[in-house]
């Protein structure tokens, strides 16, 4: 009882973990796309360069994503409170 | 746990090697990355071996890789620290992609062990977190190497007030470091196989070539930010 109790709570904490750490990065990501894209639309001989700083940017902003999904995992696939 | 697994992806299933009853291996770990670290270096001697003047195909191959771990180790540490470095910032590197796409590009679905699967040695948390660890033991002992004991008043640096969240700030970079590659590489695997669970056709192909890239990409940032910690503490 207690352990179906746990489970059902465990995957309701994960599926939060991930949908609320999924908003600030996409806030964050449309950001400087959007940035990205005007810098180009003003200084198209910048491409390159805008284009790969962008990249890592995007890549660093996933990361806080992916802290939210490493929790949700280790909720649902080794999880600490079921005996 | 049983009521856990939804479907028939497995995470956390090992092949263990066991030592004494406490101290064991991850198999499969073990097999990919020694398979890793010996493609790698057949593969360096192979680009290093029988220098030119005028390079042929393996030498090209050879320097452009060089020149890209030579501009990462460059921007951050600066033209007069970063020979020190370079060999530690490339291997992390190479290690890092090499593992990245083993596990992605080699189909190890073909060879059965008896638990657990082939992947990528990156897919296990004790790697990166190993990877983590000697980038902040470097950083340490080159601030040491570099600095003495002067090293120490990079924790007080902008006011004293500040050490507290110094402190903490050299358990959050490997932490970091450590999250940030095992999520994304466990992240895709994941999508991929939840994908081919669904539609074992064509449409995972795509994302497949997105995580091809994202893992590479993962290994360009692992490598910088490695470096950038190391002329954090230099500069």
């Amino acid at each position: 009882m207690v352990d179906s109790l746990i489970a059902a709570a465990s995957v309701i904490a994960a599926a939060i973990a991930v949908g609320f750490a999924g908003i600030g990065p996409g806030i964050g990501q449309g950001n400087a796309a959007g940035q990205a894209v005007e810098g180009i639309a003003r200084q198209p001989e910048a491409e390159g360069k805008i284009r790969g700083t962008l990249l890592l940017s995007f890549a660093f902003m996933e990361a806080l994503t992916i802290y939210g999904l490493v929790v949700a995992l280790s909720l649902l696939f080794a999880n600490p409170f079921v005996g | 746990m049983n009521t856990f697994f939804l479907s028939k992806i497995e995470v956390g299933s090992h092949l263990n090697i066991y030592l004494t009853d406490t101290l064991h291996f991850h198999g499969e770990t073990v097999i990919v990355s020694t398979f890793v670290v010996l493609v790698l270096s057949l593969f360096l001697t192979l680009t290093t071996s029988n220098l030119n003047r005028i390079p042929t195909t393996f030498q090209n191959v050879g320097e452009v890789l060089y020149e890209f771990v030579k501009s990462i180790a460059i921007t951050q540490l600066g033209p007069s620290y970063y020979t020190q470095f370079l060999p530690f910032i490339s291997t992390i590197f190479l290690f890092v992609l090499g593992s990245n796409w083993a596990g992605a590009l080699i189909p190890w679905k073909t060879f059965e062990i008896p638990s657990g699967e082939l992947s990528a040695p990156t897919n296990d948390i004790n790697t990166t977190a190993c990877l983590a660890l000697l980038t902040s033991f470097t950083y340490f002992s080159a601030g040491f190497r570099i600095k003495g004991l002067g090293y120490f008043k990079r924790y007080i640096k902008p006011s004293v007030f500040l050490l507290p969240i110094n402190i903490i700030e050299d358990f959050t970079k490997p932490l970091s470091l450590n999250f940030r590659l095992f999520g994304n590489i466990v992240a895709d695997e994941l999508t991929v196989s939840v994908l081919c669970s669904l539609v074992p056709l064509i449409i995972p192909i795509p994302i497949m070539v997105l995580g091809l890239f994202a893992s590479s990409i993962q290994a360009l940032i692992f490598s910088t930010l490695a470096a950038a910690y190391i002329a954090e503490v230099i500069e």
